[in-house]
């Protein structure tokens, strides 16, 4: 139970996908433009995150290590097509903003990554707990990234308006590089914060 | 006219990196050495340029002709992979050479969203076949402009002293964001 847990926060902090691992950038820069968008695509991606990790894990006896990579695919591909037919038939406003983004998750490294190094060499219920810990962390950022830039760049958070019609929202911010300039910044932050706490930790230790 | 128009559209005004954020990892991973990314660059030109042909013909001949717009992304990407494959055998008895300063970005082209998305946009703009390779190879030379020009700037900062909260990738991020900064001068060209 404690190995799970330990499995699970690995994938929120210790190594979040977005901060730790630099993985699956594009989707973390293209549609955090709203935090609606980065919540719901970080939820997408955690819905394929946790299938794949399941079914490639249970297979993973019976696939031949040679033709891993376009069995891994295929998994993968399969869940991101139930995934977006899901989102065209029952959120159809978000599958609109996110648009190709949806298809785009079979190409985003991080699943790709699980699948290679944590699914094939776990049995199934740890796989699946990867899955769900890597996914989370990867929705935690992007939601972060996205309420920031949605505040600088519209005022609002969630579509709510936070500030008086006064306000002049900096358009940058919902522009490509206000994405580079926001994900850069808090990633140095989280960075800095890290070591601050490690070294704190071996001070204590 | 239109082929000339899809071609600076997708090389300046729609930049597959810096404006529309489409394979953005080999751009933060290979952009360390201007003849290494422009090496990348070249393969990805390869790659798109056959892909948005090949894709064609499958949407028209397979998914439309039998009604299986559902599995465009399986059959897409399984497409994309075989054709990577083909090239990285087609490198290696060709030009050991270049197969070997190539080496491990080949397979990786794979995975680059930048040649998934050109596909998928072929079908959605309703692109006939020039056009679909002119897309592609405008894409995949905006890609390798965004990344050669970003291989430039941290040659030279390689060099120079960083503020130590900017070490590795927020300095490399921070570094993109001007250079889409600048790319932000094209919109509204076309």
């Amino acid at each position: 139970m404690n190995n799970l847990k330990k499995v699970f926060l690995n994938g929120v902090i210790t190594e979040n996908p977005t901060f730790r691992l630099v993985l699956g950038m594009c989707p973390t820069l293209a549609v955090t433009t709203q935090a609606v968008n980065g919540l719901g695509m970080g939820l997408a991606a955690t819905f394929v995150l946790v299938f794949s990790n399941l079914v490639v894990s249970l297979l993973r006896k019976q696939i031949p290590d040679k033709i891993r990579i376009p069995a891994f695919i295929l998994i993968i591909a399969t869940f991101v097509t139930i995934v977006d037919l899901l989102m065209h038939a029952y959120l159809p406003s978000l599958y609109e903003a996110l648009g190709i983004f949806i298809p785009l998750i079979v190409v985003n490294c991080i699943i790709f990554a699980r699948a290679e190094t944590f699914a094939f060499k776990n049995p199934p219920l740890a796989s699946v707990i990867d899955g769900l810990g890597m996914g989370i962390g990867f929705t935690v950022a992007l939601t972060i990234v996205a309420a920031i830039r949605e505040i600088l760049g519209s005022g609002t958070i969630f579509g709510i308006a936070l500030f008086g019609a006064a306000f002049e929202p900096a358009l940058m911010f919902v522009l490509a590089p206000g994405g580079f300039l926001t994900l850069g910044v808090v990633m140095a932050l989280v960075n800095t914060l890290t070591k601050k706490l490690s070294e704190k930790k071996e001070v204590n230790g | 006219m239109k082929l000339f128009t899809i071609l600076l559209a997708s090389i300046f005004v729609n930049n597959f990196i810096l404006v529309k954020f489409y394979g953005i990892c080999p751009f933060l991973g290979v952009s360390k050495k201007v003849s290494t990314a422009f090496g990348m660059g070249m393969a990805v030109t390869f790659v798109m340029a056959l892909a948005s042909a090949i894709t064609y013909f499958v949407q028209v001949y397979l998914l439309d002709a039998f009604d299986l717009g559902y599995l465009q992304t399986i059959a897409f990407i399984l497409v994309i992979a075989v054709l990577v494959q083909l090239v990285e055998m087609f490198i290696q008895k060709i030009s050991p050479a270049l197969y070997g300063a190539l080496g491990v970005y080949l397979p990786l082209i794979t995975t680059n969203c930048a040649v998934l998305s050109v596909t998928l946009l072929n079908v959605q703009e309703q692109y006939n076949l020039l056009e679909s390779v002119v897309h592609g190879v405008g894409g995949a030379l905006g890609f390798t402009l965004a990344i050669v020009l970003m291989a430039g700037v941290r040659e030279r900062l390689e060099t120079s002293e960083m503020p130590k909260w900017m070490d590795g990738f927020p300095g490399s991020l921070i570094t993109a964001s001007l250079i889409a900064l600048s790319f932000l001068g094209f919109s509204g060209m076309l």
